[in-house]
């Protein structure tokens, strides 16, 4: 089963290798994974996708638990939560596809942030199936490039993770 | 007071109370080396290879209940010292590994003697630092000692930049270490203890199954009190042996792939299995399937919640000190004056005796040849089995697991988790560096000896009078037996051809050697190397090459499906 499992870790060099490290010495699946550091400059908020058995994220969240520079870790498939992801993309639009790509863009509320005369770059978030639900609306030949930042998440209400 | 760099490390080990740091010099630590010249406090024991310096360290962690300290040069020295890392974070020792790095500037520019230490040593250390600011070197190494030894004890690396040792700062040592992102458990949850009790209570065929945890946690007196207290069966794994007295009519051996008939028999067969600072790992259970074909409820004591319900699905979960934990059980099984089920326990005992009439540990006593099992019964009787007995990797160690009965713990020194052959003789430096004044055998035999022979040279220098009881039978034996039972008697490079005079070879290095051929030779010879208090004797027994280790539960096969003699 897919689990979205958020970890709050010192903002250490270094620290994003002991995780990924972690996932592939025990054959845990990564699917996504992004860190970026919190508003509080010396922890970083790292969100994994993962997938496997009950017995198996068990074991992933209480090895992530036992890394010296992490400092909580939760499981927010548990409760309540909210995740998005961004993507760009450089789609083709010329001649009457530009119409029909700044509609479909208009659609999934995406915005387009880069024009030239052939393209467009449209920015678009939501949930990793919102995404892929734009790809496949379109003509997959229109697709020049894309680029998706992996999942974060947050849980909802009063579910707080911090130090 | 301004220090360098180089010179705080070395206080930070005498405020650490440090005796003996194990290494090799070189040149990124060569400021570290001057600044160790420069005061008696620590003393250096000089090993032949970087390898043999964790382990050196390693042993005298696991004989006493302090952190082992190593000390290497950059690049190749690192290199060397990963499988004394590795073997160590495998079976939780505490250790704090000091490693020289190039300088700062030096990083990442593929300079000489310079490897990847924090990347290269992350999967096998408990945690590892770079330190790159010589402010931050006494915290940091504060922090190495706190970490390496609470919690789930394992090593500990601290790499430092040449550069860093020169540079200069106020020496401050901190008292304590305070870290949000590391406060291992220590009080375990009071209900998990009550309901653990009350299933003891209930079971009609109980059985405690310890390991290392034990060893580590220190807590051999209450897990004693506790199982002569209830009148259980007890055994220990084979990084736990010592954690039970072998000589107490409760203890049933060892467990696992070369455990006894009653230990295995008795945990495949009981109602309630009471684990306590043990992993359930493929060495002692054999294939887990098997094992849940008989359901039984497991009560499981471990510092590290990873541990449990990693390979087996645990009952009643307690996290934390086993020593507090068992304290703790103690007093509330003290208090009440329940107890388990008279008769079904007799009962139960009753079946054990039976499985223990077995007597699968039985061999050939009247051969004209040296049975290795007969060695270590020899060694167990001429040591008053007070010996710190060391050992390599197969089959003379589990000869040595099961024929020497450790009634104390951190008698028995091997490396049970990474299985490291060489282990056994720089383990047995560390372990007579930190008794000086005991008995120090080293269990191995002509295949493991070689992959660290030349600690024979440390072993000269310190004057340490350290037993080498080396089981001789040509052959890598474990992998012989193996090639026996599944492979088709097809011997694919196990034999070993063109061996050492193990005799001569002692002798140059400065020692006595020993050779001994017949079976009535093993007594004496070893009632004399033993009165040799001050040298270094290395016995090279001649033992049976067609011996093998029995019983043996085969990979893949069950605990109860095992081969016997």
């Amino acid at each position: 089963m897919r689990h979205i499992v958020s970890i709050l870790l010192e903002n250490e060099a270094g620290a994003l290798s002991r995780v990924s490290g972690l996932f592939s010495a025990r054959g845990y699946n990564i699917e996504s994974l992004t860190v970026a550091p919190t508003e509080d400059a010396t922890l970083s908020r790292m969100t994994i996708v993962t997938s496997g058995s009950d017995e198996v994220i068990e074991q992933i969240t209480k090895q992530l638990n036992k890394l010296v520079d992490v400092v909580k870790v939760v499981d927010l498939s548990d409760g309540e939560h909210i995740e998005r992801e961004l993507m760009l993309v450089k789609v083709r639009a010329i001649g009457k596809d530009r119409e029909e790509m700044k509609r479909m863009a208009d659609i999934f509320r995406g915005r387009i942030i880069d024009v030239t005369d052939k393209d467009y770059t449209i920015e678009l978030t939501g949930t990793g199936s919102k995404l892929d639900a734009f790809l496949k609306a379109i003509d997959r030949a229109a697709i020049l490039e894309t680029v998706r930042t992996g999942a974060s998440g947050i849980g909802r209400g009063d579910r707080v993770l911090r130090a | 007071m301004s220090m360098t760099g180089a010179e705080i490390v070395v206080r930070c080990l005498q405020e650490e109370g440090v005796e003996h740091v194990f290494g090799y010099p070189g040149g990124a630590v060569l400021f570290l080396y001057d600044a160790l010249f420069k005061q008696t406090r620590v003393k250096h024991v000089l090993v032949r290879h970087e390898q043999g310096a964790i382990h050196a360290a390693d042993g005298y962690a696991r004989s006493t209940d302090k952190p082992g300290v190593a000390l290497v040069t950059s690049g190749p020295g690192v290199t060397n010292a990963i499988t004394g890392i590795a073997t160590a974070y495998m079976d939780s020792i505490p250790l704090v590994i000091l490693t020289g790095q190039v300088p700062t500037a030096a990083i990442g520019q593929d300079a000489f003697q310079e490897c990847d230490t924090v990347g290269i040593t992350r999967p096998c250390v408990k945690h590892n630092f770079l330190v790159k600011d010589v402010r931050e070197l006494a915290s940091t190494i504060k922090k190495a000692f706190y970490i390496a030894s609470t919690g789930r004890p394992g090593p500990v690396v601290v790499d430092i930049p040449k550069d860093v040792t020169t540079h200069q700062c106020d020496f401050e040592y901190p008292e304590k270490v305070a870290m949000r992102s590391y406060n291992p458990v220590v009080k375990a949850h009071s209900g998990q203890i009550k309901k653990a009790i009350q299933v003891l209570m209930e079971a009609k065929r109980p059985m405690v199954y310890t390991g290392g945890g034990i060893i580590l946690g220190d807590a051999a007196p209450q897990l004693t009190r506790l199982v002569r207290l209830l009148g259980l069966p007890c055994t220990n794994t084979l990084m736990g042996l010592g954690g039970f007295p072998a000589t107490d009519r409760h203890f049933l051996g060892m467990l696992g792939m070369h455990g006894t008939y009653e230990a295995n028999m008795a945990m495949q067969h009981c109602d309630v299995l009471l684990a306590i600072g043990a992993r359930f790992d493929d060495r002692v259970i054999g294939n887990p399937k098997h094992f849940f074909e008989e359901p039984r409820t497991i009560i499981h004591i471990d510092i590290d919640p990873s541990s449990i319900s990693k390979r087996v699905k645990v009952d009643i979960p307690i996290v934390g000190n086993v020593r507090e934990v068992l304290e703790e059980l103690l007093r509330g099984l003290e208090a009440s004056k329940a107890r388990p089920d008279e008769e079904a326990l007799k009962t139960w005992w009753t079946q054990i005796e039976l499985w223990r009439g077995r007597d699968c540990l039985k061999y050939d006593h009247t051969s004209a040849i040296i049975k290795p099992q007969s060695v270590i019964q020899k060694l167990y009787e001429v040591t008053g089995g007070k010996a710190y007995v060391t050992s390599d990797v197969g089959q003379h160690q589990m000869w040595a697991a099961q024929f020497y009965k450790f009634d104390e713990p951190r008698r028995w020194i091997n490396s049970g988790g990474l299985g490291t052959m060489g282990f056994g003789l720089p383990a047995a430096v560390g372990v007579q560096l930190a008794h000086p004044d005991s008995a120090v055998a080293c269990v191995t035999g002509e295949a493991s000896i070689q992959m660290c022979i030349q600690e024979l040279s440390t072993c000269k220098q310190y004057r340490l009078p350290i037993k080498v009881v080396n089981l001789n039978n040509k052959y890598m034996g474990m992998v012989r037996q193996w090639q026996e039972f599944f492979h088709g008697n097809r011997y694919a490079e196990s034999y070993m051809d063109a061996l050492p005079d193990f005799v001569k070879l002692a002798e140059s290095y400065g020692h006595v050697g020993m050779r001994i051929d017949k079976p009535e030779d093993v007594e004496p010879a070893l009632i004399e190397a033993f009165s040799r208090k001050k040298d270094l004797v290395f016995m090279d027994f001649t033992t049976d090459q067609t011996e093998n280790v029995f019983p043996m539960v085969p990979g893949g096969k069950g605990l109860s499906e095992m081969i016997l003699v």
